[in-house]
């Protein structure tokens, strides 16, 4: 017989702060029990909105939870409103997440836009595991660049780009990768499509993408995520949304 | 206390198509998948019945995404009947399903022509657990098939009467409320020999991405459900079972008990409970387990004594 796994919790708001041009960073304080890997993500229940908002998880330890988002319609512009003391209603431990066993001798985590925020707690995992990873975030603009500061205090080797070179290397992080003369043998990512695209081109090592789309349910029922990969049917919800660079076609 | 127990059981109790629910709740097709995907939130054994996702001959990858879009008080999918077509549904997807669920199993059909409704109902009409028989004649996310069946009179009555001929089990006919008059529908699938009516599937919509000016859904439209649309289907259902002497299950937006005893009021026997899963995947659990207080508060002891036929 099933036993009741209630996986949605109800977390409260330790901080909810702005830390770039569109970007907030949510700290929620709960039961973080049903996140067991690093690329998970959390559904959030948001107070006027039908559907959830799925959100990557940034870090989180057995009490808390880190979210970094974009405000980039009115789900999350409705979050960057909400303080520090509100509950919010959260469906956990989402996703597949990042295999962290696969992950050579030197792996590159490359990020970009609000896709870098997974790339912190899939940085401290491989360390722990004694892997040391080095990390490449590219973004649009100065104003842009997050979780450079945390990964520096951290100690972890850091290379960010901006596209308009306000900020870092000019260029894409594609364009940093070469300069490393790519000593590297195996990549996560996560970001924008043509930027995933561009990796998967570039790079002959294997790697892992976390990817991103409008979903409705978050879990695996409604196959509004759906991706075809050479494998078959996949949800990115369920199954993803981490895929493996030999799964993805690119059309 | 047991004798207490089996009353608050028997409460709940209905009767459909000639098939026995310990409640009318069912999950509806496309929002439960084949059931075992939601066995993780609870015990699946205390639904009515499940709907499983709409099942065609061939498999199905659907329509492109983006898929769904964010409505007030709702949303809009257009999955496009992706599913693993109904051969590897019998191998595969029902032995799953058989091991978390042990209530009867509503086949949820679709199609492209009549010879594959007819071949995919002939195919699932023998599979044990199976009781009835639910013909998707109202997606709107496919061309040339599916809706294009449910929004005429004679093409329903035509695929009905085609279907009937090749199974055994009651079969339910699930229509689509994007049509001028619902009822001639409804009563040209009874003529025809439908076993009872499910109504409304979705209901045809869009929305625009303001900053690209563009359809956020990639098929451009979608069928739009969720509690915004509950009292469209309300009034659906209330007109057909009016009109109609075969059994209605209510179906759109239905979200609470009450909710539910509005749908059975209006003249349904039971009640299908679709989008409401997908914000909240406990929303059956909760509907069933709120339905004791709601009819306590209402003064309501049995839902058969609601009236409603079997």
């Amino acid at each position: 017989m099933n036993t009741d796994r209630y996986k949605n919790k109800i977390f409260s708001i330790v901080s909810n702060t702005r830390v770039a041009r569109k970007t907030w960073k949510m700290v929620l304080e709960g039961d973080t029990s049903d996140f067991t890997t690093p690329g998970q993500f959390a559904n959030l229940a948001i107070a006027g909105k039908y559907l959830r908002r799925p959100i990557s998880v940034c870090d989180y330890d057995s009490s808390t939870l880190t979210l970094l988002y974009d405000v980039v319609g009115e789900g999350t512009a409705e979050m960057s409103q909400m303080e520090a003391g509100e509950n919010l209603d959260i469906l956990t431990g989402l996703g597949n997440g990042f295999n962290t066993n696969e992950c050579g001798s030197r792996p590159v985590l490359v990020g970009g836009g609000i896709g870098v925020a997974p790339l912190l707690n899939l940085a401290i995992a491989l360390r722990r595991n004694g892997v040391e990873p080095e990390i490449v975030l590219g973004f649009n603009t100065a104003d842009d660049v997050v979780l450079e500061d945390t990964l520096n205090e951290l100690g972890f080797k850091t290379i960010v780009t901006t596209a308009d070179g306000t900020y870092g290397i000019k260029g894409f992080v594609t364009d940093a990768l070469r300069g490393e003369n790519m000593t590297y043998d195996y990549f996560y990512a996560c970001g924008p499509l043509p930027m995933m695209r561009a990796l998967c081109n570039e790079l002959q090592i294997p790697g892992q993408l976390s990817l991103d789309e409008r979903m409705a349910c978050g879990f695996g029922i409604c196959m509004c995520c759906s991706l075809e990969t050479r494998n078959g049917a996949k949800r990115i919800c369920k199954d993803g949304p981490v895929f493996t660079k030999d799964e993805l076609i690119w059309k | 206390m047991e004798m207490t127990r089996q009353e608050a059981n028997n409460r709940l109790e209905v009767e459909l198509c000639g098939v026995k629910l310990k409640n009318p709740i069912i999950p509806a097709s496309g929002c439960f998948g084949y059931g075992y995907g939601m066995a993780d939130f609870y015990d699946l054994d205390i639904l009515g019945a499940i709907s499983f996702k709409g099942t065609t001959l061939h498999p199905r990858y659907g329509n492109p995404l983006p898929r769904t879009a964010e409505c007030y008080a709702g949303m809009i999918n257009a999955v496009g009947l992706q599913n693993p077509g109904i051969h590897k549904v019998i191998s595969e997807e029902l032995p799953k399903m058989r091991e978390v669920f042990h209530n009867p199993i509503i086949a949820n059909i679709s199609g492209f022509s009549i010879d594959e409704y007819r071949e995919c109902c002939r195919l699932i009409d023998s599979e044990e657990q199976v009781e009835i028989i639910e013909l998707n004649v109202s997606c709107p996310n496919v061309h040339g098939g599916g809706m294009a069946f449910g929004t005429c009179a004679t093409s329903v009555a035509e695929v009905v009467g085609e279907v009937k001929k090749v199974i055994t089990k009651p079969l339910v006919v699930k229509l689509s409320p994007n049509v001028t008059d619902i009822v001639s529908i409804a009563k040209a699938a009874e003529d025809a020999g439908a076993d009872g009516l499910c109504l409304i599937n979705t209901m045809l919509g869009m929305r625009i991405n303001l900053r690209t000016r563009k359809p956020v859904i990639a098929n451009t439209m979608g069928g739009f459900s969720g509690p915004a649309v509950f009292p469209v289907a309300l009034r659906m259902v209330y007109q057909v079972a009016n009109a109609v002497n075969i059994p209605v299950i209510g179906c759109g937006g239905v979200s609470s008990p009450s909710d539910v005893l509005e749908m059975m009021m209006a003249g349904a026997t039971a009640v299908e409970v679709g989008t409401a899963n997908l914000p909240n995947p406990y929303a059956c659990k909760e509907i069933i387990e709120g339905l004791p207080r709601m009819m306590d508060s209402l003064g309501i002891e049995t839902l058969r004594e609601l009236g409603v036929r079997s």
